[in-house]
């Protein structure tokens, strides 16, 4: 079986800062992974490359087309951001970016945007096929939000949304363009305990009954450890460290970045 | 606030007042005696109505805070929940309909004239609604396509006899080619930097029909051109007020129509979601350059057709009618109506271009009122006098 997504000695430079140095990455279907590090180590930096928000000045982003265990290899860097989100990797933001004058279900049916076709003449004239799409994706989004927990929400303005529910809705909004990689950027910041268990489950569920794969950046280490099956650890844009939570947990190396080194006695 | 510092404030607002209108309310120089009349009591006037003002400032300002402390439905004004019930719906319409189409024949020419310009100004408004009040680009050069709509027609019609009925979709399309001309290279700007840019191009359009005297006629601008036909029909003068009144009216229904359709499809969502985060719209899928430019073409082709009409009511055109100031005011019908919401654009316009016309014998007063309702609007009401309500969908499993 070969990895949906596999980033091979990416670099990223800002001028005369190397933000990402060389950095290796691959992720199978259905697998959650979990980029970890200290911050400022470039995290955020190798998501805005993977989805085409900059264009990587070495190296190569490559997915199985489809997502597909034997699909063929698509090379990415350099696309815009919407070619690659129709490529099926969706995305959810550290600071929250929800579209804040829209409701909660408009915001979902935005992420169907992607996937529907009508132009000007198709909303002008609303034809029979503008109608069944329209009809598919309310339906759709209903669905997800549904199933994300949100379907009490439905005609709140986003805006007007509590922390924990903005979060949520962000990868409501990313599921519905139908990914097959889904990536987190700091899912559970400014959690408190209980939403972070349930972000846990939800995550879990959607790998589960989607079968979607899952690249994560996370700080609250709990989290990590009980969702990943693989984790990255970057420090300064390097990669220090690749392995299952229990060997990331024990490297020395890991450990140095994140506490410092133990002065000698 | 205790009520003793709102005296306070209150007390120093009318000293200061006092103090600035000095010169001009208290001084008076004679000039035929050389003598300097003291006008004191003009002072104790002026000391008394801004203590009052400003204690009735303060007092709606405070009014206006615990407002919106309330929830959500309550907030909804008296004409938004009209707005939102079915059943006042189709009687509504009916009552518009029939207003509209007695209009003309209750009222004088000039009545009819006036309205006339009012509804070019709404389908005006309602275009840029779709550039600004949805896609959220600040365009300051919007008269620019008015005028492209405009010459386009009397051009056309000077040199191969073009009629009305085709000028007006010809007029359309052309000022689109131009929104898109100036939507190519101004797509990565976003707010004061797009204003500034697109204020440049609609200044290049005026001053290119100011001094291409071989093109446009320079400042003398374009006459007799020809008012719209009725299959060859000879009409009088006020026959054709009253049918021009006709076709704006018609012009208007149909932009009603299409904006409405447009704002709730999937072109209108993506144009909100750009206005709201053109980062997060691309990451879910919305081409940026694409997206943006139909709004632009949109926009401006609606500009194009009001602008042909427009040529063809006044029969005469020149740079004049196409300056800055009537961007401006098409930009205010918008920021005053209400950004995004139509009900809003049409009583903006309606208000902004009527009551100045009505407003005529208060002389220069007339726009120092105009100037003093946008501010009070700005405070009061900044969402504009119809704020825009998302529209909410049912699902049925």
């Amino acid at each position: 079986m070969k990895p949906i997504l596999e980033v091979k000695s990416m670099t990223m430079d800002f001028g005369g800062l190397r933000a990402i140095d060389s950095v290796d990455l691959s992720i199978d279907k259905g697998q959650i992974v979990a980029l970890i590090g200290p911050n400022g180590a470039g995290k955020t930096t190798f998501f805005n490359c993977i989805t085409g928000i900059y264009t990587p000045t070495a190296g190569d982003i490559y997915i199985s087309s489809n997502g597909a265990a034997d699909g063929k290899n698509e090379r990415i860097n350099g696309l815009k951001p919407n070619v690659v989100t129709r490529k099926g990797l969706a995305r959810t933001f550290q600071n929250i970016r929800l579209f804040t004058s829209m409701t909660v279900l408009e915001n979902v049916m935005i992420g169907c945007h992607a996937i529907t076709k009508a132009g000007i003449m198709g909303a002008i004239f609303r034809g029979a096929s503008t109608k069944s799409e329209e009809k598919l994706i309310v339906e759709k989004s209903y669905l997800i939000l549904e199933k994300i927990g949100l379907s009490k929400y439905v005609d709140e303005l986003a805006v007007n949304l509590p922390y924990g529910a903005q979060r949520r809705l962000e990868i409501a909004r990313a599921l519905a363009t139908d990914p097959f990689l889904l990536l987190l950027d700091e899912p559970a910041a400014g959690m408190n305990p209980q939403e972070t268990m349930e972000l846990d489950e939800l995550i879990l569920k959607i790998r589960n009954s989607e079968g979607i794969s899952i690249l994560l950046i996370e700080h609250d280490m709990k989290l990590v450890m009980s969702l990943s099956e693989k984790i990255y650890v970057v420090d300064y844009g390097k990669k220090i460290a690749e392995g299952t939570p229990e060997e990331i947990r024990h490297n020395p190396v890991v450990i140095k970045a994140y506490l410092g080194e133990e002065v000698a006695s | 606030m205790t009520a003793k510092q709102e005296l306070k404030k209150s007390i120093i607002a009318s000293v200061w007042f006092m103090f600035l209108t000095f010169p001009i309310m208290v001084i008076k120089v004679n000039t035929v005696t050389h003598t300097i009349d003291w006008r004191w009591h003009n002072m104790a006037l002026v000391g008394i109505g801004s203590f009052f003002l400003s204690m009735l400032w303060r007092y709606l300002l405070k009014k206006k805070e615990e407002g919106g402390k309330k929830d959500k439905k309550a907030g909804l004004s008296f004409i938004q929940r009209l707005l939102q019930e079915k059943q006042f719906a189709l009687p509504g319409i009916l009552i518009i309909t029939l207003i509209t189409i007695l209009f003309p024949h209750i009222f004088s020419m000039y009545q009819t004239n006036i309205m006339t310009s009012a509804l070019i100004f709404v389908v005006l408004g309602l275009g840029l609604n779709i550039v600004i009040g949805l896609a959220g680009l600040l365009v300051l050069g919007y008269a620019a396509f008015f005028a492209v709509g405009a010459y386009s027609y009397a051009l056309l019609n000077l040199h191969y006899g073009v009629g009305f009925w085709i000028a007006l979709p010809i007029g359309g399309i052309l000022a689109a080619l131009f929104g898109i001309l100036l939507g190519y290279p101004v797509l990565r700007l976003r707010g004061d930097y797009l204003a500034i840019v697109t204020l440049g191009f609609g200044e290049i359009i005026r001053l290119v029909l100011e001094n291409w005297n071989e093109f446009s006629f320079g400042p003398s601008g374009i006459k007799n051109i020809p008012k719209p036909g009725f299959f060859g029909i000879e009409m009088s003068m006020q026959t054709t007020t009253i049918y021009v009144f006709y076709i704006v009216v018609l012009l208007v229904v149909f932009t009603i129509f299409v904006i409405n359709r447009l704002k709730n499809s999937r072109i209108g969502r993506a144009w909100v979601a750009l206005k709201d985060d053109e980062i997060a719209s691309q990451a879910m899928g919305i081409d940026k350059a694409k997206t943006k430019l139909r709004a632009f073409a949109l926009g401006a082709t609606w500009a194009g057709m009001a602008g042909v009409v427009f040529a063809a009511k006044t029969t005469f055109i020149n740079p004049a009618s196409f300056t800055l100031w009537e961007s401006v005011i098409i930009l205010c019908t918008v920021v005053l109506g209400g950004m995004g919401s139509i009900a809003g654009v049409i009583a903006g316009a309606l208000l902004l271009i009527l009551l100045p016309e009505y407003m005529r014998d208060f002389g220069e007063f007339r726009m120092i009122t105009f100037g003093a309702v946008l501010i009070l609007m700005m405070i009061f009401r900044p969402g504009g006098m119809i704020e825009d309500v998302r529209k909410t969908y049912k699902f049925e499993k």
